[in-house]
């Protein structure tokens, strides 16, 4: 089975366990104001990384290249509260743009 | 119907066609990232959860492992798990009812049904179930657009694709960056995969900031 296969079938088990045990355990067990706070924080970094990587790396290289373009129209546009599908359509266009014409 | 079902159904359908049409996004990333259009519409089915899912396509299409895209979507999915305990008592379901419940358990259903409080529990568990289910219709049928799309385009870079999916996570962040310890620990996090990425094996780098975040949450 390709990594790609065993991807979406483990991280769909896995989803679906977490919203379940939600559901089933006692409330007391995931109330803990630590765990809270910790479930506030982990998002925060994992989607920076992903940000980051998804942006100046191909494989185990960095660079730079028309992705950096697109993030900065990105950034813009989330200053200028635009919503969430006009962000990504202003970076994929920029980006395109610069891919095609430089 | 009344008027409160019917400002309940109304927020209901319009959180559901906004958020579910992200999934065009998803669908075009999930392939552009080397997923076929069958895995991202069963990523969307099963899975169920925006960031988690494009979490996972994000690790697997920058050359990481399957069980670093899995530990990273999971890691983002344990909010889920924290919205079912609010959302249980107020449902209270058995059976299959509590599966389909637990399913359709993300931040969009959970954050309508916490809108409804103040119209009472029954306005709560309507927009719960209208929300969940919308957006579950309109995410997966997205998804297959978007998959179907990227699948058509050839070089995902002159259509801008490959900077969607940053993007994406980028918007998907941003309203988490509410004061300054929140946005210095999202540039550390940032900085800290980027200085990484060349020495760690892919996925390696983002996954070891989610211990970041849980060794100063302990701490703080």
């Amino acid at each position: 089975m390709s990594a790609f296969w065993i991807a979406t079938i483990g991280t769909s088990i896995i989803a679906f366990a977490l919203k379940y045990s939600g559901h089933s355990v006692p409330e007391r067990w995931l109330s803990h104001p630590k765990i809270q706070r910790i479930n506030a924080l982990i998002p925060i970094a994992l989607l920076s990384a992903l940000v980051a990587v998804q942006s100046f790396s191909e494989k185990s290289k960095l660079m730079i290249d028309q992705r950096l373009v697109g993030l900065s129209v990105a950034m813009i546009a989330l200053f200028l509260k635009a919503p969430f599908p006009v962000v990504v359509l202003s970076a994929a266009v920029s980006s395109a743009a610069v891919y095609r014409w430089l | 119907m009344s008027k409160v079902a019917s400002t309940t159904l109304r927020d209901s359908l319009s959180v559901s066609l906004t958020v579910g049409a992200y999934g065009v996004a998803f669908g075009a990333a999930a392939v552009a990232n080397g997923f076929t259009v069958l895995q991202s519409c069963l990523l969307s089915l099963l899975t169920f959860s925006g960031a988690s899912q494009f979490a996972v396509i994000g690790v697997l299409g920058a050359g990481g492992s399957a069980l670093s895209g899995i530990a990273t979507a999971s890691l983002l999915g344990v909010r889920n798990a924290l919205y079912g305990v609010i959302i249980a008592p107020r449902l209270k379901v058995k059976g299959l009812t509590r599966v389909v419940a637990a399913q359709i358990t993300i931040d969009e259903s959970t954050a309508v049904a916490l809108g409804q409080e103040t119209q009472g529990e029954d306005a709560m568990r309507k927009g719960f179930w209208y929300t969940g289910i919308g957006v579950f219709v309109f995410w997966n049928l997205f998804t297959l657009a978007g998959a179907l799309g990227a699948q058509a385009m050839g070089d995902i870079r002159a259509f801008g694709l490959d900077s969607a999916v940053p993007a994406a996570f980028l918007g998907l962040v941003w309203p988490r960056l509410t004061g300054k310890f929140e946005r210095i620990l999202a540039v550390g996090c940032a900085l800290f995969a980027i200085a990484m990425t060349p020495i760690l094996p892919a996925g390696l780098p983002i996954i070891a900031t989610a211990f970041i975040a849980i060794v100063i949450g302990l701490k703080r």
